[in-house]
């Protein structure tokens, strides 16, 4: 408990200690410390940009994706619309042409109908003029009655 | 924890002489200081020892100062970036002037890890490193005293030095003329009647601030190691009998609960002393 020289030479220690350690310990991990400050700042920074684009990014692929369901629907809707169309186009078209054909037909049908009546006439009137002429061979002559038979043909 | 048994060999000294003995400094007069104050001696176990401790801590901050990484710290430099962080917070918080910090954070973080480890010389047996040395010179009464801030010309040492550095501060913020003025104007107020009121005002300031300062942290280092010594007599005193292994088991406890909460007060009072070191420097800082 006694006081001697010891005090100034601690206090000459203390001033030596406090000097090294201002030039040579505090200044290198002050300027770490405050890096380490700076770039945790910068990584809060950019992973608060990053959040933001994503953001944004997702805003535009909703957007996209909106869009590109519009279109398709929009292009269904075309090509629905489209096809209805053709159908209808193809369905008067074979409407058409089934006409033309069944007419076509028709009157095939009916000149053939003529053709068969002209030759069934013919053979008709053949078949009774032979038919008459058996019978007349032995009552009628021929040239005799043979006017009353052209009105028989005409008639037939 | 420690006995005084290697002095029974001999002629065993009584408890006072124990105690006695190991508050007595090895210091450059060859023998036990007798005035109360006496500037031709030194302390060579104080030097020794606080010097040790300094530069043990500086060399740890040194190395760690050399490779630091701003990155992912190791774990010895994200110790030292604790210490260093603490002292830096306190020191922005009560020295407002960021060119002061340039010293002054320094030296808070040297008044804290130098005062720390001086402190912590308290956690080593009591006995250990006088016997140690005992058995080194050869010579049964050599002093040891291996607490330098339980050496009040450790401590204040340190508190004049932080009274230099606060006289060098106010001298600085306010110009020799500004100080002088404040030294007689205050507390009081500048009336020229009231300007030897004023000026012994401040010189008792000053004077019970450093030597407060200084006298803290001895008392409670000093306290402690008396208490360790307290204890390890009461170790020494053990014998094969009822009352003997309850002193021994004694002995045990008290030395264990003890070392624990001086703990406690190691870190405290380095806590404090940086503290008020900060608080000083700051008030030099501010005029009144």
């Amino acid at each position: 408990m006694n006081l001697n020289a010891t005090l100034f030479a601690q206090l000459v220690v203390f001033f030596i200690l406090a000097w090294v350690t201002m030039q040579f310990i505090w200044p290198p991990i002050v300027k770490a410390l405050d890096e380490r400050a700076k770039k945790i700042a910068d990584g809060l920074a950019a992973a608060e940009r990053g959040k933001h684009d994503l953001e944004l990014a997702t805003k535009r692929s909703t957007e996209s994706l909106r869009e590109g369901k519009e279109k398709a629907a929009e292009l269904i809707a075309n090509a629905e619309k489209r096809a209805a169309q053709v159908i209808e186009e193809a369905k008067v078209a074979a409407k058409a042409e089934a006409n033309r054909i069944v007419a076509g037909a028709k009157a095939e049908i009916d000149q053939e109908a003529v053709r068969a009546k002209e030759q069934l006439r013919e053979q008709i009137s053949a078949l009774v003029v032979t038919g008459a002429e058996k019978i007349l061979r032995r009552e009628i002559n021929a040239q005799a009655h043979a006017d009353i038979l052209a009105t028989i043909k005409q008639d037939l | 924890m420690s006995t005084a048994g290697h002095e029974t060999a001999a002629n065993a000294p009584t408890a006072g002489e124990y105690i006695v003995h190991h508050l007595t400094q090895w210091n450059t007069s060859g023998h036990a200081q007798k005035d109360i104050i006496d500037f031709s001696i030194l302390n060579i176990d104080t030097m020794i020892f606080s010097v040790l401790m300094g530069v043990l801590g500086l060399f740890v901050m040194w190395r760690v100062a050399r490779s630091v990484t701003s990155g992912v710290p190791g774990r010895l430099q994200a110790a030292v970036e604790i210490v260093l962080e603490m002292a830096n917070d306190q020191a922005k918080g009560i020295v407002h002037s960021a060119e002061s910090r340039r010293f002054v954070g320094p030296l808070a973080l040297t008044v804290f890890v130098w005062v720390f480890l001086m402190n912590s010389m308290d956690f080593l047996p009591v006995d250990l490193l006088p016997l140690l040395w005992q058995t080194v010179t050869g010579n049964p009464h050599a002093y040891l005293r291996v607490v330098p801030t339980a050496d009040l010309n450790g401590t204040l040492g340190l508190s004049i030095g932080v009274l230099l550095i606060c006289l060098y501060y106010n001298v600085k913020i306010k110009g020799f003329g500004g100080w002088v003025h404040e030294l007689f104007t205050a507390p009081f107020g500048s009336h020229p009647l009231l300007y030897p009121v004023n000026f012994a005002m401040q010189i008792i300031e000053f004077l019970a601030k450093t030597i407060s300062h200084g006298m803290r942290l001895f008392g409670n280092m000093y306290a402690g190691e008396l208490i360790f010594m307290l204890i390890a007599l009461m170790g020494a005193a053990w014998t094969v009998s009822a009352t003997g292994v309850s002193l021994f088991i004694g002995h045990v406890l008290a030395g264990s609960a003890w070392a624990i909460f001086h703990i406690l007060i190691v870190t405290l009072q380095a806590f404090i002393f940086m503290m008020l070191t900060l608080v000083y420097i700051g008030q030099a800082h501010e005029a009144h």
